[in-house]
């Protein structure tokens, strides 16, 4: 079944105009509770309530405050805030292109897939144009009143929208200094390898689950039927000393276990 | 509060990579931290407002007892499940991080990335810290692994780079749509000459690096000049009101600060005898002050403009 997009605009440079619709690449697996009262079993309502009159202030009537460091309250109108809404646009502007590698993960927040509004001509020839110039594009759009800076990169046949960190949120690896020490010894490094190399495996994503969440649904589900679950915890490993002897010890053991495995 | 944001970060998770039977005591912290602004719910008068729970049928206020958490499994029914019962299901409390997979580096599609870590390393030796970084960067390869902190089990891709351990918590398979999940239309093949005019457009607008001046928070910005603007005329000020439970009691930490002073202590704590922890903290005790210092003002400087950019205007769930 097809997703409803998020929201629809158009990516533009250079003269360039790609009619796109937005749609979130993730779903939401997080299982949901409501507040109940003990009871009857009836939602909470949560309200918000002057602790000094004890009474509850309706929501229109809630005025929003910045606390400054000293511990005042400044209050700010809604008009205020108003005049701060950035002016709604359809625009996700490319400001620049850089090389794939140059926004690094770290400023990765959020992915959305972009998808064609419209036939798709203009749309696949960006595809196909990024990909052969191996480059990622910077983008600032403004979507439900809030302003975003993205990366625009390609995944898979699609175009994807991932948007970043602001200045100052992510900090520079490379002005960290690497811990030093005597150097490492060549046969260390030499059974390291070795033992990546034994762990060394294809990377499958759908080996890992959120088992937590599964266990939640699980214990739902039991307890719908009127039934009673028990979960068993894993027993515990325990760890032992010296470097080089660990490696050996591991790289013997990994070893067996590729054999007896096949 | 310089001090206690640094004890904080400090302790933020710590543990012991396992790798075969190697074990590599390590602290993770964060590489990222929100800097936006969350707003206070006040009264017209000024007062903050508390959040309280009232039930829906008969309009009485609950106390945190008399609530549970329901699970809906139809509309208008709920399955309840209890705190006790939530507890027995979380993973168990562990301080590994198990490293039993190692990938290509290059293969990780950072749509799973989450949020970015440093590992760092966590006891008096760093050998075997900077022989798995060393092994992993040489190799090109990253590990996956899983670990457990704060009751969440997490799955990690881990990287090493110039030496220095990093993490990503990666979310899972089940949280990622693809493309066929949302109904993206078939590929169809772009004709030739706009693919050309896109090449041309795009070579026209390449830089070699992206420009942290273009990821500037504008909104935040903007809003913290009409707070001092504000604040400076006495408009809309409520002095004293902010109580002590409000979101700025949290602190902002220099992280990088955090960062370098860890890394600098392990550095120097190495060549020295296994002494305790104590001994080499208080050898480079004098440059920790003046390091101290410099972050405590930085600190201040940097709190008015810091708090969580969420446009709900929720409490700082930091």
């Amino acid at each position: 079944m097809a997703a409803r997009a998020m929201w629809k605009g158009r990516i533009r440079f250079g003269g360039i105009d790609v009619p796109v619709k937005l749609y979130s690449a993730l779903e939401g697996t997080t299982i949901g509770f409501r507040l109940l009262h003990n009871t009857d079993k009836r939602p909470v309502e949560q309200r918000m309530v002057d602790p000094e009159t004890g009474d509850v202030v309706e929501y229109a009537d809630i005025k929003r405050a910045f606390e400054t460091e000293d511990g005042n309250l400044v209050i700010l109108e809604d008009e205020e805030l108003e005049e701060l809404i950035p002016e709604d646009s359809r625009d996700i502007e490319i400001t620049r292109f850089v090389g794939e590698d140059a926004i690094t993960h770290e400023w990765y927040d959020r992915p959305y897939y972009l998808g064609p509004d419209g036939n798709g001509a203009e749309y696949f020839a960006l595809v196909t144009a990024l990909r052969k110039k191996k480059k990622t594009g910077l983008a600032q759009w403004v979507m439900r009143k809030k302003e975003y800076v993205g990366a625009l990169r390609v995944e898979g046949d699609y175009l994807m929208l991932m948007t970043l960190l602001h200045a100052g949120e992510v900090v520079p690896a490379d002005k960290l200094p690497a811990p030093s020490g005597r150097d490492l010894d060549k046969r260390e490094i030499a059974m390291a390898k070795q033992l990546v190399s034994a762990l060394e495996d294809e990377l499958d994503m759908s080996v890992y689950r959120d088992e937590y969440q599964d266990r939640v649904m699980e214990l739902i589900e039991a307890k719908q039927k009127g039934k009673v679950l028990s979960f068993p915890k894993a027993p515990h490993r325990q760890k032992e000393t010296s470097l080089a002897d660990m490696l050996e010890k591991s790289l013997t053991s990994t070893q067996k276990k590729k054999a007896a495995n096949g | 509060m310089a001090e206690d944001a640094e004890v904080r970060a400090r302790s933020f998770w710590s543990g012991t990579i396992t790798f075969g039977l190697v074990s590599i005591p390590v602290e993770l912290l964060p590489a990222t931290q929100r800097e936006g602004v969350s707003l206070r719910m006040v009264s017209p008068e000024g007062t903050p407002l508390q959040r309280r729970y009232f039930c829906s049928k008969d309009e009485k206020e609950l106390d945190w007892d008399d609530i549970v958490r329901g699970y809906e499994v139809e509309k208008g029914k709920f399955v309840v499940v209890t705190d006790e019962e939530l507890e027995k299901l979380a993973p168990e409390k562990t301080r590994d991080i198990d490293l039993r997979r190692f990938v290509p580096a290059s293969e990780i599609d950072p749509i799973y990335f989450e949020r970015a870590y440093f590992l760092i390393p966590g006891g008096n030796s760093t050998k075997a810290y900077r022989l798995l970084a060393k092994t992993m960067e040489q190799m090109d390869r990253a590990g996956m692994a899983t670990f457990v902190m704060r009751g969440k089990e997490y799955l990690i891709a881990i990287f090493a780079k110039d030496g220095i351990l990093r993490a990503e918590t990666m979310r899972f398979a089940a949280e990622i749509r693809a493309p066929s999940d949302i109904g993206l239309p078939d590929v169809v093949k772009p004709r030739a000459p706009t693919v050309t005019k896109m090449t041309k457009a795009i070579t026209s607008l390449t830089e070699r690096a992206m420009s942290e001046k273009e990821l500037v928070d504008t909104h935040t910005k903007r809003l913290l000049a009409l707070v001092a603007r504000k604040e400076k005329s006495g408009e809309g000020l409520v002095v004293g009101a902010a109580g002590d439970d409000g979101p700025s009691s949290g602190g902002i930490i220099d992280l990088m600060e955090v960062l370098k002073r860890s890394l600098q202590n392990r550095a120097e704590a190495e060549p020295s005898l296994p002494a305790n922890k104590m001994g080499a903290r208080k050898k480079i005790a004098p440059k920790k002050s003046t390091a101290k210092k410099t972050t405590a003002k930085k600190t201040t400087a940097k709190k008015a403009e810091t708090r969580s950019t969420s446009p709900i205007l929720t409490p700082s769930a930091l």
